[in-house]
């Protein structure tokens, strides 16, 4: 019997981006369901009953939510590649410890910092930055999170990547000079690079790897901006172990399909700040 | 420190408490560590730096925090009896999602019940009662939360029971009233010695926190 995989998402949410990473690692065909937050789906509200949020995975009429849960069932229904969590007890262990860490620590400032003024919205930013720099500590000299392999605390820590760029426009700061293995990555995010499709970056060879044409850029990300993508030389792959973590996850092809331009999100901020006379 | 199984402790924590029935679920021999939390010792500072917090289990050296990030691991340490979950991934999802809810609705509203007062205190036993209804919905008619076996939503929830008499007292309800389904379901699980060893009783806590409320509130 075919697998029947449907996701319940919203195109900008950060969590939501987890779930279509994981199941694009995975290589798995899924159905994805546009929720519209505002008028919640009977669907969405009979499948997570408890928190009515998204994402929530629904795997042959089952529901699984919570985004981070989600990643892990995926990763232990489709074991067969692209393994997410370590099967160290021990590091399994230090993974979701930093989950836990990300979405209390990075999670409460980042969404005052795109949706407050004032004090809060500073107190906010700094919050922020202080979580960010523990992070970058704990990433070190390692490529990815999870080593020498992209994996759950990495996914996780994507989809706040793509919202780099609007906190820094709202709050009117700067990521990168206190971040710097962090932000220098994620400056040069969406840089498109055609991959062989579920391959992990360091299996792929310099001459795999081309910078494709403004066009086909333009036609994937409306509204792109050229001066967010600083025109780059031909692109080698010894580069990819200098360049951050943030910009390694982004453009790995999974991420590239599941994530949002920064523009797009930034649009959308500002709307729902004028909207609530932020 | 190899070959050790240490516990910084906190005898009235209801998180530390989730370690210890962990560990004696799976019958470890560990070291409990009573820690001061006004004068928390330099092993716990050195071994969880971010957050200098209680329970810190180190194993052979290595320290992991977080409660149910600790019981998870002494599940995947000690994986040759008494499984925490559900050998199907839906059924650990399943677990998970229940661990997290417990961990978020449920332990913000208790600590309103006992750690405020006035209207904050009176939005938590209306939260609490909610989110225990919810939970009793979920057990329905299985003996634990983890079906025949007692499992890892089980740990994540009994230890609270400790509290019961203090959510009453301050609270000034009835849990019983509210739900005997799962006053049941926690009396079954103090039958289980993990349990009984691993929770100090009600009137301890009771005077606990009457210390606390004198000292805060």
């Amino acid at each position: 019997m075919a697998d029947e995989v449907v996701l319940l998402d919203y195109w900008a949410s950060p969590f939501g981006m987890r779930a279509r990473i994981a199941l694009r690692e995975k290589g798995v065909k899924f159905e994805y369901r546009e929720e519209n937050l505002r008028d919640k789906s009977p669907l969405l509200l009979q499948m997570n009953p408890v928190h009515k949020k998204i994402p929530v995975l629904i795997h042959n009429g089952k529901p699984v939510c919570e985004s981070m849960n989600v990643v892990q069932y995926i990763d232990e229904v489709w074991s067969n590649k692209n393994t997410i969590l370590p099967s160290d007890p021990y590091q399994r262990a230090q993974a979701r410890f930093w989950i836990d860490f990300i979405d209390t620590k990075v999670y409460e400032p980042a969404d005052k910092i795109w949706f407050t003024t004032g004090e809060v919205q500073e107190t906010a930013k700094k919050d922020f930055i202080e979580a960010l720099k523990i992070l970058e500590a704990e990433l070190g000299d390692k490529p990815y999170f999870g080593g020498d392999n992209f994996g759950f605390v990495d996914i996780a820590m994507t989809g706040y990547y793509s919202w780099f760029q609007t906190f820094e426009k709202c709050a009117n700061f700067s990521i990168e000079p206190e971040c710097p293995t962090l932000m220098a990555s994620a400056k040069r995010c969406f840089f498109l690079i055609s991959l062989v499709s579920g391959q992990p970056l360091s299996q792929i060879s310099p001459e795999e790897v081309q910078r494709p044409s403004s066009k086909d850029v333009k036609s994937l990300w409306p509204g792109f901006e050229a001066g967010w993508r600083t025109p780059q030389p031909r692109f080698h792959y010894h580069q990819a172990t200098k360049p951050g973590s943030a910009k390694r996850c982004l453009q790995r092809k999974t991420v590239v399909d599941s994530v949002p331009g920064p523009d797009e999100l930034f649009a959308l901020a500002f709307k729902l700040r004028k909207e609530y006379g932020v | 420190m190899a070959n050790s199984t240490i516990l910084l402790d906190y005898w009235p924590s209801m998180f530390c408490m989730r370690a210890r029935v962990a560990l004696r679920e799976k019958g470890v021999e560990f070291e409990a560590r009573e820690e001061d939390l006004a004068n928390k010792s330099p092993l716990l500072l050195q071994s969880n730096p971010i957050h200098k917090k209680v329970p810190v289990l180190i194993h052979n050296g290595k320290p992991v925090c977080e409660s149910l990030n600790v019981v998870q691991y002494v599940d995947e340490a000690w994986s040759d009896k008494n499984p925490f979950f559900p050998s199907d991934p839906y059924g650990k999802a399943q677990a998970r999602f229940w661990g997290d809810f417990v961990d978020k609705k449920f332990s913000d509203a208790q600590f309103k019940i006992w750690g405020k007062k006035g209207e904050e205190q009176a939005a938590g036993v209306k939260e609490f009662i909610e989110a225990v209804k919810i939970l009793e919905a979920e057990l329905g008619d299985k003996p634990y939360f983890g079906g025949d076996t007692f499992g890892y939503v089980d740990i994540a929830l009994i230890t609270f029971y400790s509290w019961f008499g203090a959510y009453e007292k301050f609270g000034n309800f009835s849990i019983e009233a509210e739900s005997p389904k799962l006053i049941a379901w926690a009396k079954r699980c103090m039958e289980k010695e993990s349990v009984s060893k691993s929770l100090p009783d009600q009137e301890k806590i009771v005077a606990y926190a009457a210390e606390f409320r004198k000292n805060n509130l």
